[in-house]
């Protein structure tokens, strides 16, 4: 075990894989030479060679869909989206071929490829920079949407993802990549170092695609959330001095359900967390499953706490994001009811 | 003087239902004019190649040339016998269409030689990325007509489990990529799967097709830039059949260049070729899979040829083109083209001709009526609906087991199936 960054620990999950398979390839924007523009691609090139880590021209829906070739032939590339922002080229890519390759061949081809992307803001990047499209992606069947929370889950979650023989969009929080964040911009930022989900094992593990972690156990209500949002919400729980269960569900699809259940049914109140817009976001889905499952647990409504429906907005980035305090309400408006 | 205001320049086709279609503004060179580069010739000694047309065959029959690609004649009545199959299979499919038993289909008609002419230059390990209008390529490929109709009907035995449009073939095993329906998606993928067998040190390369229309998409230009980048060893082919439904090519971009003149500015060869002409197809395909395999890098090839069918069976082409137009297409039909050479060289008559149609028609009807025996489009039997569920993932997760066991019970209630 060691101490890592999420960054690190990417980076360790790729080196891991390029060292155990053949058969990955790391390619995207900038990640060959230079390392990456985040960095989690440092030193890989110098590595393994530059015939498998790469740089690619600037064209996703070129990067994708030579990626899917790749793995239709039978590879397991690994692309770096430099942003999930710029990801959009790639959506018919994405959309009409890498999610349904298996299915309209009936198994004859599949293109085991993972898509990483750094999503999410607190970083100051405006509205180019700092998307959260995971709910653009559950919405299509036949493609994982994976988001990590810590380095540990990052390096485990991503080498599972690689692994995977249906293609995984695996989305970072890049605002987790150096920290954890508690949503107080206004406090010094904080390390990882220290963070006991920053110890690292050094060489190769995996956690399974579609467990959810319960980061909290608590009995007043449950926290349905995911990506920086998780320390957000670990930071409201602990303002507002509610016992709180907190669930990373660290795989959006596939969903730990019995997980969700089992908590709500427990609790009978449950709020959820997510960065991304909130009409038509993951945050409904979730909503409806709650319902259709637990109605009879319910003591309250179900609440959402989601970024506003609005590009995300350069210099009001604060005024956007869903920080502790609007969880914090959220959390004593279901316990009021 | 003040200049003239702007105008807004729109591509409009030459000929429109109740013109007489007039090719002659087509400036096609004689047969045996191009000359052959070496395969590995520097792609800027190869431009002309990108604006005149590689043809062997001459109006009588003759092949002439650099590029007559010397076939045996057991390999040119082999591509003879695929095109005519394939354009017999194409004509009862389209029937059985009209009939109901299928719910699309899509005719190759005029274009045969541009896929059968290149699975025969390819090597049998090559991927083929193509477009719904190569069904050629696995006819050529020996796969089973049969195994094709029951993917059309999407009876029981169709291996795709009636889950693609009728045409939207896959076939792993013949070197065929499953088929998108979303233009221009496999032209990168093969680029993909190319870099792959390269790093792989593969000794087999891809070859894609695209339609002249669909490579207005970014697709075909994201395949040409990564193509050129890593020297991908690919094909790429652009079938120029002048039509992309009711669109002139000129709306495609192609009034002021030629679309294999688009390779130029990556660095690559663009050859363009008639489509028409079986041998030439033949040998410039050869060319450039002999190019891609030598590390020489990738080529684009455009066949220039003419779309005799409709779009499909949901198109009416007397709507927008003179009805008779294709038989004023200056290059001829690549079936009548190949047949009249083998004649001039002996090896083929009127009445082999005559009997090799009538035994494919009746290969295709035998198979035609055993196909419909698993079942058809409109009748029935198909496979169990719910298998509809398998194959989204590897696994199947949870909320997809429990819409299988709904639709399960649903079923059950009516009767409908198992």
């Amino acid at each position: 075990m060691t101490q890592m960054t999420m960054v690190q620990a990417i980076n360790s999950a790729l080196d891991v894989m390029l060292e155990r398979d053949p058969d990955v390839l790391v390619l995207g924007e900038d990640v060959g030479f230079f390392g990456g523009v985040f960095r989690c691609t440092d030193g890989l090139q110098q590595r393994h060679g530059d015939r498998r880590v790469f740089d690619t021209p600037i064209a996703e829906a070129g990067i994708v869909g030579v990626a899917i070739g790749m793995g239709a032939y039978g590879l397991r590339p690994v692309v770096e989206c430099q942003f999930a922002d710029y990801i959009y080229p790639a959506f018919d890519q994405i959309v009409s071929a890498a999610a349904k390759l298996r299915y309209r061949s009936a198994g004859e081809f599949w293109a085991p490829l993972t898509i990483r992307a750094p999503y999410g803001g607190g970083i100051f990047g405006g509205q180019t920079h700092s998307q959260s499209p995971e709910g653009l992606f559950t919405h299509v069947c036949g493609i994982k949407t994976v988001i990590p929370a810590t380095p540990y889950d990052a390096k485990g979650l991503l080498i599972s993802a690689i692994e995977d023989d249906d293609p995984v969009l695996f989305f970072e929080p890049k605002r987790l990549y150096s920290g954890p964040f508690d949503g107080h911009p206004e406090r010094p930022a904080q390390a990882w170092a220290g963070h006991p989900a920053a110890e690292v094992p050094i060489g190769y593990y995996t956690i399974p695609l579609g467990q959810a972690a319960i980061v909290r156990a608590g009995s007043a209500l449950t926290v349905l959330t995911y990506g920086t949002m998780v320390h957000v919400a670990m930071t409201a729980a602990a303002e507002t001095g509610i016992d709180a269960e907190i669930i990373d569900l660290r795989c959006l699809l596939q969903l730990d359900i019995d997980s969700i259940v089992a908590s709500v049914s427990k609790t009978g109140r449950c709020v959820i967390v997510h960065e991304a817009t909130r009409t038509g976001g993951f945050g409904a889905e979730l909503s409806a499953l709650v319902q259709e499952r637990c109605f009879y647990h319910l003591e309250a409504p179900i609440l959402r706490v989601t970024g506003w429906d609005t590009p995300y907005p350069h210099s009001f980035e604060w005024d956007y994001f869903p920080g502790p305090r609007r969880v914090g309400e959220a959390m004593q408006q279901t316990l009021a009811v | 003087m003040k200049p003239p205001p702007l105008r807004l320049h729109i591509p409009e086709a030459r000929f429109r239902p109740g013109d007489t279609s007039d090719f002659s503004y087509l400036e096609l060179p004689e047969a045996g004019e191009a000359s052959r580069p070496p395969i590995n010739a520097k792609a800027s000694t190869t431009r002309e190649l990108a604006f005149g047309l590689v043809r062997v065959l001459d109006d009588k029959g003759a092949a002439c040339g650099e590029w007559n690609p010397q076939l045996s004649p057991d390999l040119m009545r082999r591509g003879l016998r695929a095109m005519a199959l394939t354009r017999s299979f194409d004509e009862r499919m389209f029937k059985m269409q009209r009939q109901g038993k299928t719910s699309f289909y899509l005719k190759c008609t005029g274009e045969e030689a541009v896929a059968v002419a290149a699975a025969l230059a390819l090597n049998k390990g090559d991927m083929c990325f193509p477009t719904y209008r190569q069904q050629g390529l696995l006819i050529a490929r020996d796969w089973p007509i049969l195994d094709m109709m029951c993917q059309i009907y999407a009876n029981t035995h169709d291996r795709l489990k009636g889950r693609q449009l009728a045409v939207l073939y896959s076939v792993r095993q013949a070197g065929f990529f499953t088929l998108a329906g979303n233009l221009a998606t496999q032209c990168p993928q093969a680029v993909g799967w190319a870099m792959a067998s390269a790093y792989k040190q593969g000794r087999d390369i891809a070859a894609t097709w695209i339609g002249e229309g669909a490579s207005a998409e970014g697709d075909f230009h994201h395949a040409l830039t990564f193509a050129a980048v890593y020297h991908a060893p690919v094909v790429l082919n652009l079938v120029n059949n002048q039509w992309a439904i009711s669109s002139a090519q000129g709306v495609a971009g192609g009034e002021e260049a030629t679309f294999a003149s688009r390779a130029i500015g990556f660095g690559l060869p663009g050859i363009r070729v008639d489509g028409n002409d079986f041998l030439a197809v033949y040998a410039v395909t050869r060319w450039a899979a002999e190019r891609a395999r030598a590390n020489h890098g990738p080529t684009l090839i455009e066949l220039f040829t003419y779309r005799v069918a409709p779009h499909s069976t949901s198109d009416d082409p007397s709507r927008y083109r003179p009805g008779d137009e294709s038989v004023h297409w200056p290059l001829g039909d690549p079936i009548d083209r190949l047949k009249r050479h083998l004649i001039s060289l002996g090896e083929w008559n009127e009445t082999r001709h005559a009997e090799l149609l009538a035994e494919l028609d009746e290969q295709v009807r035998v198979a035609n009526a055993l196909a419909q025996s698993y079942g058809t489009h409109s009748d029935g039997p198909h496979h169990d609906p719910a298998t509809i569920f398998e194959d989204v993932y590897k696994d199947m997760p949870w909320h997809l087991r429990e819409q299988q066991a709904e639709l399960r019970r649903l079923n059950a209630l009516t009767g409908k199936a198992d």
